[in-house]
């Protein structure tokens, strides 16, 4: 993707939001460019959700600019600039004594869309046949699917998901991010923010890391990751009796600590993963090799630590 | 302009739906029309007493019920949609605030004022057929009654809203609300009584009776009893209130402004509110 020749939709520069006497966000420098999903990501608390506000001016920055599709998300122009977005909220219950239907209608109706787009809408995310149901009665995994049909109306040019898979069993949260991507390939931006890592990997392109209102890092996940040289843990179990770990692993950077008799557990930095992979498996008495990947915690903790800003960009 | 009757529309439709209006409609053609049955039996007759009794008694008793049921019915507007989460979400559509308090207003204006209209308006005609017509002073005085009681719950949808802007949970918007309504309805017209008496030998305690005009269901009190010579003798409060200000149609005026800078002041709070 090349930057800089597309005006990116969101661009923040230097943006401090302080309320309260809590500084809740300090010098955030952030784009979203046409057709990228970028994630969010961040603790409770870490400014996710402000950041979002911010974006489509429902708050007012202390400080800095704030730029969505070119334009200051707060005065005049606002309404023109909100057609264009698509926004599901953090815990969202609608209305519960309306169905699906007329939530759908209602805010289609405020946005100035054709309702007799929403029949079909409905069907999309697979509200069809409960879109006569009151919300009331929705599990919270048709809620978010109506969440979804709710903010994909109108054709939104940005997408802003805020937690849109909390709570979500892992079943409905890959159908989500199935319908997610439906839309990105219709040219839409995406802006969403989680605070767990697995399950969203596979469909952001860039992730932006937040801890206590500061950027921590930004790029694609894979540059992060290899950037911060995490180590990765390999568990191992089988039955080994006799042999002499100390002597065996000599040479490789690696730590281990044996869980009991039959498990181990070893932590070694990413480049070296491979090598040691390679000895595991020469070894005849290890029946189970699982390898787990850096969490958003190790990140977090190695950034936070670090203060790096503005990774790869 | 479009943002605002869309709005309207909802509020007005869920009013329907969740029976707001018929019940309301309901109550108040119940109270009226057993106020004019039972109204006849405390001075020893059987059946409907006339339409000027009636308003007389319906007025004290509408002025104890209109602010419940208008706080009711709005307290939980702005709260309960910030609960819901649907607040941020309607403020990132093309509305702004204002708008979105208007509609609101709109929409359960109407509810008030459609249900007023059917209720009291429905018991009246039924009354006026029993006990054999009235006359075209009586039903003037009787469209006052209607015009007044609406108005008087809109001050309050109106105060509701300045409630909901400001709290931030839905069961203290709601204790509030009755607070508020005991304040009006009780409260105050204890402590002017009290404010009176103390002042009763001195002179120039007049000034006493313009602070009638801080409380609106005095206001209503006094629109629709002050057009009635009996009514005078026994109503404490509007006895001491006389002269132009205190004419009907000017308390109509003075209604109607508490409710239009009860909405300045809901809008202009709720876009000091943090979403």
């Amino acid at each position: 993707m090349s930057y800089g020749t597309v005006a990116p939709l969101v661009e923040l520069q230097g943006v401090e939001k302080r309320y309260d006497g809590v500084h809740a966000l300090r010098g955030i420098d952030l784009r979203v460019e046409p057709g990228e999903i970028l994630g969010l990501l961040g603790h409770n608390g870490a400014g996710k959700t402000t950041t979002m506000k911010l974006i489509m001016g429902v708050l007012q920055a202390t400080a800095g600019t704030v730029r969505l599709f070119g334009h200051s998300p707060i005065g005049g122009d606002a309404d023109q600039l909100r057609r264009h977005l698509g926004y599901l909220p953090e815990n969202v219950s609608f209305y519960q004594h309306l169905s699906g239907r007329e939530v759908l209608d209602y805010f289609a109706r405020l946005k100035g869309c054709d309702l007799k787009e929403n029949s079909r809408l409905l069907e999309r995310v697979g509200l069809g046949d409960a879109s006569h149901r009151r919300v009331g009665t929705y599990s919270k995994g048709m809620r978010q699917r109506l969440g979804l049909a709710q903010a994909v109306l109108g054709a939104p040019r940005l997408l802003v998901l805020d937690e849109p898979t909390a709570g979500l069993d892992p079943e409905a949260t890959g159908d989500f991010y199935t319908m997610i991507d439906e839309v990105r390939e219709q040219g839409c931006a995406v802006l969403l923010s989680s605070h767990v890592l697995p399950g969203i990997e596979r469909h952001v392109d860039r992730v932006a890391i937040l801890g206590s209102g500061r950027l921590l890092g930004c790029g694609s996940l894979a540059r992060l990751s290899a950037d911060a040289a995490l180590p990765s843990t390999i568990r191992i179990s089988g039955d080994w009796a006799g042999v002499d770990w100390q002597q065996r692993l000599a040479g490789h950077p690696v730590e281990f600590r044996h869980i009991n008799g039959h498990r181990m557990e070893l932590t070694i930095g990413g480049e070296r993963k491979l090598e040691l992979m390679r000895l595991l498996l020469s070894e005849s008495g290890i029946s189970d090799i699982e390898v787990s990947q850096p969490t958003l915690n190790d990140l977090y903790a190695y950034y936070n630590r670090s203060g790096v800003q503005e990774v790869a960009s | 302009m479009r943002a605002i009757w869309i709005v309207a529309a909802k509020e007005f439709r869920d009013g329907l739906r969740s029976r707001w209006v018929a019940a309301i409609a309901l109550v108040f053609a119940v109270l009226a029309i057993g106020l004019a049955y039972f109204g006849a039996s405390a001075s020893g007759m059987v059946g409907f007493t006339s339409l000027a009794t009636t308003i007389v008694s319906l007025s004290s008793l509408a002025i104890f019920l209109i602010p419940l049921i208008a706080l009711l019915l709005a307290y939980d507007s702005i709260i309960g949609e910030d609960e819901q989460g649907t607040l941020l979400l309607l403020l990132t559509h093309p509305l702004r605030r204002s708008q979105l308090l208007l509609g609101k207003f709109v929409g359960h204006a109407s509810i008030m004022a459609v249900a007023t209209v059917l209720g009291f308006g429905g018991a009246a005609l039924l009354i006026a057929t029993i006990s054999g017509g009235a006359d075209g002073e009586l039903w003037r005085a009787f469209g006052l009654f209607i015009i007044s009681a609406t108005l008087l719950g809109w001050v309050f949808i109106a105060m509701a809203y300045v409630v909901s802007v400001v709290v931030n949970e839905k069961s203290r918007a709601a204790g509030v609300s009755l607070l508020l309504w005991f304040w009006f309805v009780l409260i105050f017209d204890l402590l002017l009584l009290g404010a009176m008496v103390l002042n009763k030998n001195s002179a120039g305690g007049e000034w006493l009776s313009y602070l009638l005009l801080l409380n609106p269901t005095d206001m209503f009190r006094l629109a629709n009893l002050s057009g009635f010579e009996a009514a005078r003798n026994y109503t404490g409060l509007t006895y001491v209130a006389g002269g132009p200000l205190f004419d009907p149609m000017m308390l109509t005026v003075f209604l109607s402004l508490w409710v239009v800078v009860l909405l300045s002041l809901a809008g202009w709070l709720f876009n000091r509110r943090r979403v």
